[in-house]
């Protein structure tokens, strides 16, 4: 309290209350210093650079040769991007909307009972934190033609003719879908708690109405949830455009390949390419082959592409950044 | 849902759904953990349990490989990326939450933007600019821009402060205390649950990380992390799947660890993640 009053019975031009003031404006930039510095080294600069390398000619050795647009005209005669591009498409129209469904119900479900529900809703979160690798291979062995236990459940279940899973380049992606689907539980955490917000008294309100299960759900609850559906769809969008992990051990795992380094190698987009994604060509172009030029045309799409997404979460959620 | 009481086949119905949905989300691991003891001839039949017992199997998978090299990195690299990180986010966090100055807003947008961004734009120039320091074929260029904070960790912890009532700060500030001091006395304390969802988000991030340690330090074999160890551990000994059990096992185990340690805040985290709108 003794503060106070000194502040207050000072005459506002002393030097040393103008030297506080002074001090209590810089305080902010102070606490924000390093992270003002990391968005300039970690985000503007390599936005920039990748803009400029994207003209350029170059590998890791040599300087930076200016090409102008030859990167760019490359881009559209290139047949690996176009597949590349495609099996990332593939999987942001199946995988997010897939992980969106399974999400919700499992959401929904988990809301409906009351016993054991904590319990239930850990098993359920659990696969979400397994390392992508550990997962990854969990999948493929549990997958395996012939001797996994999927394909012998199937095949007791007198299905003759079971998929090959990720040795199949038709079930190669499906297979990274139940992977993914394995892995829903943390955006079912978000529904669930989406959810319980959706106000108790609408429901009873339009029950009240006349309104069955299905209507109650159409007219109440998704309207309710919308705008955490449409943070969990951009957010899936753009997680899936950087998908590369789960697509690289599958496949390098299902070749039963001999790999080097890290288990990367030409099984890149086994079995036929049906894995190969966008990123991994991204990765292949700038690490393998160390075209940096044309790495930085495949990073500024796929930035150009994201940002799109983002802005729109923006735009949609402008408390975020007030 | 509602008051009424449920009739008793609907409970059951709804247990047996519930059930089937555990049993499927267990499985995989449950799978992966039988497999794990077993021979390795047994590992390549379609039998779900082990005839015979073989926990040697994981002591025979740290023989095979440095497991425990691979493992004291990835502590190494989860550890410190996430104690640099709390260094600058908690602050940070504080001044785009509590603090009004100018820039706020475009910092804020900004720190959305970096959250979003795919990795993999970014990753050429920033390549060459570990490289330029010398510091490629480590785990360096992954911890190191932790001390520049984390944008998700930020976001995170913004949204959880947002929720300390601004009574708290007034009441420190008519006390005398200074910024630093309200940060460290009032918000730290009352945050602590959001700081430690924070936290495990991070040192999960970096034990679950492929794609980073993959770029950096797939060149030298010294530095590399579980997840780039398992990877080519199973390209070293595809047909033993007893010992690639075992070793993705010693994988998933400290993060089912840690997560039943701190469960609730894990859960108060993801929930704060999902943002209502």
């Amino acid at each position: 309290m003794a503060t106070v009053v000194r502040a207050g019975a000072g005459s506002p031009g002393t030097s040393r209350l103008l030297s506080l003031r002074t001090r209590r404006r810089l305080t902010p930039y102070v606490f924000v210093a390093p992270v003002l510095l990391g968005l300039v080294v970690f985000l503007v600069y390599p936005l920039l650079a990748a803009v400029y390398f994207s003209f350029t000619r170059f590998n890791m050795i040599e300087a930076p040769e200016w090409v102008g647009l030859d990167n760019w005209r490359f881009l559209l005669t290139d047949d690996n991007v176009v597949k590349a591009a495609r099996n990332t498409l593939w999987l942001v129209v199946v995988m997010v909307p897939a992980r969106m469904l399974g999400a919700l119900l499992t959401a929904i479900l988990l809301n409906q009972v009351k016993r054991g529900r904590s319990a239930y809703r850990t098993l359920f979160y659990l696969p979400a934190l397994a390392p992508p690798v550990a997962a990854t291979l969990a999948f493929v062995l549990l997958l395996k033609p012939g001797t996994g236990p999927v394909s012998t459940l199937l095949s007791h279940l007198g299905v003759s003719d079971p998929p090959l899973w990720f040795n199949d380049p038709d079930w190669s992606k499906p297979s990274l879908v139940l992977l993914a689907l394995w892995g829903v539980g943390d955006l079912m955490m978000i529904f669930v708690a989406a959810l319980l917000d959706v106000p108790v008294e609408l429901h009873e309100a339009a029950a009240l109405d006349g309104a069955g299960t299905w209507q109650r759900f159409r007219y109440v609850t998704l309207p309710g949830i919308s705008p955490v559906l449409l943070f969990a769809a951009i957010t899936g969008i753009i997680g899936t455009l950087q998908y590369f992990t789960q697509a690289a051990v599958a496949a390098s795992v299902a070749s039963g390949a001999v790999t080097g380094g890290g288990g990367i190698s030409d099984t890149f987009g086994y079995p036929n390419g049906s894995t190969f994604t966008y990123p991994l060509w991204l990765y292949v172009v700038g690490f393998r082959y160390h075209v940096l030029g044309y790495a930085n045309v495949l990073a500024v799409v796929l930035f150009a592409v994201s940002i799109t997404g983002t802005l729109i979460l923006l735009r949609r959620f402008r408390e975020y950044a007030k | 849902m509602n008051a009424k009481k449920q009739p008793f086949l609907l409970l059951v119905a709804r247990h047996s759904v519930m059930i089937a949905l555990a049993v499927m989300f267990v499985a995989p691991v449950l799978f992966l953990a039988l497999t794990s003891f077993m021979t390795s001839d047994q590992a390549l039949t379609s039998q779900l349990w082990p005839t015979t017992w073989h926990p040697e199997n994981y002591a025979d998978a740290f023989s095979r490989a440095p497991l425990l090299r691979y493992l004291l990195n990835t502590v190494l690299y989860a550890g410190l990326a996430t104690v640099f990180m709390l260094l600058a986010s908690v602050p940070a966090a504080y001044g785009l939450a509590k603090l009004r100055w100018r820039g706020r807003q475009t910092t804020m947008i900004a720190i959305i933007c970096m959250m979003m961004l795919p990795p993999q734009v970014t990753t050429v120039p920033l390549y060459l600019f570990w490289a330029d320091a010398g510091l490629t074929g480590s785990l360096w260029p992954l911890i190191l821009p932790m001390l520049a904070g984390d944008a998700f960790s930020i976001f995170l912890l913004r949204q959880f402060m947002l929720t300390i009532p601004d009574e708290y700060l007034d009441a420190a500030r008519v006390d005398g205390a200074g910024e630093w001091r309200t940060l460290w006395q009032v918000i730290v304390p009352m945050a602590r649950p959001g700081i430690a969802a924070a936290a495990m988000f991070q040192f999960f991030y970096a034990w679950n990380d492929y794609y980073g340690p993959l770029l950096y330090a797939s060149e030298n074999e010294q530095a590399w992390t579980v997840s780039l160890g398992l990877a080519g551990f199973r390209s070293l000994h595809h047909v033993e799947w007893h010992l690639v059990s075992a070793a993705t096992m010693l994988t998933i185990l400290p993060v089912l660890v840690v997560f039943f340690f701190a469960q609730k805040a894990f859960v108060q985290g993801v929930t704060l993640t999902g943002v209502k709108g």
